[in-house]
């Protein structure tokens, strides 16, 4: 079906490969989307489909899918910059087409054992072969190791090329980068009895990558975005980078600290956790500034018109700098401190903070650089957006922000009546589930679901037919 | 690039290396904090637990005893409290059987992916409840509902029984499903919990299970 997003004025075989991640990474993104419904609708209707496909799977794929596809479409992103970035076709490209059909074919296992074997015995054969129970990193230890070589592959092509082309500051801030966002894959490749110790190095991997190197992932792809679209100059556009990373690893790193507050670790994690986690919007203001300076600023500047050259792209990447403010930054800092966290950890709060942080940190930007890739694929100079295009960024932005502030008020209600009122427990969770205002929350998530759903159609739509519209339109 | 700059904050070399330093410093300091807290919360020993030895993760031999979460005055937080020797499936365990048990039961945990539905330490999913202190939870004692409706007399063979049979004791519409867990597993399940609950987790949950009257009573409602 995605074979319709042709990629044939692409001139550099690193890029093609590029639109090849890109396509998977919508197909696993839909996955996402009906796995969630399918939770959500089982928050309301505990029956539906109980003991065939438990909430435990749903949720599981849910989040399976959702970080697969946000690391396909950043490797995606990556290889399609590489070449623009170096100047250089990409050092390996064949070997990078092979890994590429490699991982694919390992997840499309993955994820057939989740959903059709699902659980196995107590047994070391379940952890390697069906799922590893780890939230978020539930992948088999077969499939780690497969991942381990498969990214092996493609950081060994992304820095080969980088050493023999051009080097840029933003290629400079990219390896670096994904140097440490896989070398952190493997502290969750190991099985331990202590379940503090497990939990500690579990969050090296979910805390580093979404709170620091996924971060300044985004920060690289925002720098090549605005000099793409609107013709940012690149000094300002690098230097901005570097003031991100500062600020994003500064903060970051320790902010690790946050999720040691009760995990058995020792008590001056919540001084540590609590300065520097607080610290983490900092960056997200700066680039959220960044970005609107430059589009107020850099666009035109060299007397190019008109001076947006792809409208949908940059509405995407105006959305994460609002969404990664609000998301990540707001979201984040409600309950980043001990005091209140003490109340809200494992929460639905959580579970809000989660939905509007990966798509407006993540899915917004990764969705922009999908329409730089189309943009490129068919040798577009001026990519106007269409109808789809603005009912899919709506829609799936309105869903989303709707279900964040549905399952911030099951937050609230849950940490006044549960943890506040009664104290945790068994009986405490259940009374909290039961109550109405809770429960109208839950069906209001499971609405505005649906609408991101279908924003997810329009923008599915949009990602196949815009590319030959505005083709026709230039031709 | 070659344009000469005119004041240091718009100069890149001056940001590419302060990111640098920041980054280094904070990477440094997150590696010996890492060192530190790996030696707080290694798992102690069954010496510790004779000797009242308090440790942040106890021995697997914590199952052997009774274990208590109540309030600090010091720390001004509830922490767990290991008490006198108690039975545990009716025996006392060795170091080695302790060991094995945890082994079972922590592998069981993730074998039937337990925390995409419930939470362990308050990380997981927000479907089912959380299972950091389920062990003390009053559901689960005497006079509890949990205890009663599985017709069991101890904590551990109730929670056994349900863990084996969950969809066989619905007490609301959300229900857990049958994951297939053996008597064995199970068991290892209900040890791992036990251990579970008696890890210092400075005082999360915090308030554990309080009802109004013990609330008044100044204690907690643990057991």
């Amino acid at each position: 079906m995605l074979t319709s997003i042709k990629s044939n004025h692409l001139t550099s075989s690193g890029q093609r490969l590029g639109m090849m991640y890109f396509r998977v990474a919508i197909i696993l993104f839909g996955a996402q989307l009906l796995m969630g419904l399918i939770a959500a609708i089982q928050f309301i209707y505990p029956a539906f489909l109980f003991e065939l496909f438990d909430f435990s799977v749903a949720r599981m794929v849910h989040i399976n899918a959702l970080v697969v596809w946000m690391l396909y479409a950043m490797i995606g992103a990556t290889y399609y910059m590489l070449s623009d970035e170096t100047e250089h076709e990409g050092v390996a490209i064949g070997l990078g087409k092979l890994a590429f059909w490699v991982l694919t074919l390992a997840v499309t296992i993955v994820v057939l054992v989740y959903i059709f074997i699902q659980i196995g015995p107590g047994k070391e054969s379940t952890i390697w072969l069906i799922n590893e129970g780890r939230e978020y990193i539930e992948a088999p230890r077969w499939a780690d190791i497969g991942i381990v070589v498969v990214v092996l592959i493609f950081y060994w092509n992304v820095f080969a090329t980088y050493l023999a082309g051009k080097k840029t500051g933003i290629m400079t801030v990219m390896v670096a980068n994904l140097l440490a966002l896989a070398g952190l894959y493997l502290a969750g490749m190991f099985f331990t009895d202590n379940i503090s110790m497990d939990q500690f190095w579990w969050w090296w991997v979910i805390h580093l990558w979404v709170e620091a190197t996924w971060e300044v992932f985004v920060g690289t792809l925002a720098a090549y975005a605005l000099i793409k679209i609107i013709g940012a100059k690149r000094e300002v556009v690098e230097m901005w980078l570097w003031i991100e990373v500062l600020m994003l690893f500064g903060s970051g790193i320790l902010g690790l600290g946050h999720h040691y507050f009760w995990i058995g670790t020792p008590e001056y994690w919540w001084e540590i956790g609590a300065l520097f986690s607080a610290l983490e919007p900092v960056p997200l203001i700066a680039m959220f500034v960044h970005v609107l300076y430059d589009w107020g600023k850099e666009q035109g500047i060299n007397g190019e018109k008109p001076a947006i050259n792809n409208g949908p792209a940059m509405a995407w990447l105006v959305t994460n700098a609002f969404g990664n403010f609000l998301g990540a930054g707001i979201w984040g800092f409600f309950h980043t401190l001990p005091q209140v966290n003490i109340y809200t950890h494992g929460t639905q709060f959580t579970a809000a903070h989660g939905h509007l942080s990966f798509f407006g940190a993540y899915a917004t930007i990764l969705i922009g650089t999908m329409y730089l890739g189309l943009q490129g694929a068919y040798g577009v100079k001026q990519m106007k957006a269409t109808f789809n295009s603005k009912m899919g960024l709506f829609l799936s932005t309105f869903g989303v922000l709707g279900m964040g502030v549905a399952l911030t008020i099951a937050g609230y209600e849950q940490v006044l009546v549960e943890r506040a009122e009664l104290g945790a427990g068994w009986n405490a969770f259940f009374v909290a589930q039961d109550l109405p205002w809770y429960v109208q929350a839950q069906l209001w998530r499971a609405i505005m679901g649906v609408v991101t759903l279908l924003g997810f159609v329009y923008l599915v739509l949009d990602l196949l037919t815009i590319g030959k519209k505005a083709r026709a339109a230039e031709a | 690039m070659a344009k000469e700059n005119l004041s240091v904050w718009t100069s890149i070399p001056f940001w590419r290396r302060s990111a640098a330093w920041v980054t280094g410093f904070a990477s440094i300091l997150l590696i010996w904090l890492t060192f530190d807290t790996m030696g707080q919360i290694s798992m102690g020993t069954e010496a510790d637990l004779a000797k009242g030895i308090t440790k942040r993760v106890p021995a697997p031999t914590v199952i052997n005893y009774h274990i208590d979460y109540k309030m600090s005055e010091k720390r001004g937080h509830e922490v767990p409290v290991i008490g006198k020797k108690q039975p545990f499936f009716g025996k006392e365990w060795s170091e080695k059987e302790a060991a094995a048990l945890l082994h079972l039961g922590k592998l069981t945990s993730q074998a039937k992916n337990c925390m995409n539905c419930h939470t362990l330490l308050g990380n997981g999913a927000y479907y089912a409840p959380d299972l950091t202190k389920a062990w003390l939870d009053p559901a689960w004692q005497k006079s509890g509902a949990m205890q009663a409706m599985t017709g069991k007399n101890t904590v551990e063979e109730a929670m056994a029984e349900f863990l084996q049979h969950p969809s066989q004791y619905p007490t609301h519409a959300r229900m857990m499903p049958n994951l297939d867990i053996t008597a064995e597993e199970a068991k290892g399940l209900v040890a791992f919990l036990k251990h579970m609950s008696s890890i210092d987790t400075n005082g999360f949950p915090r308030n554990f299970s309080k009802t109004v009257d013990q609330f008044k009573n100044g204690g907690t409602n643990a057991h």
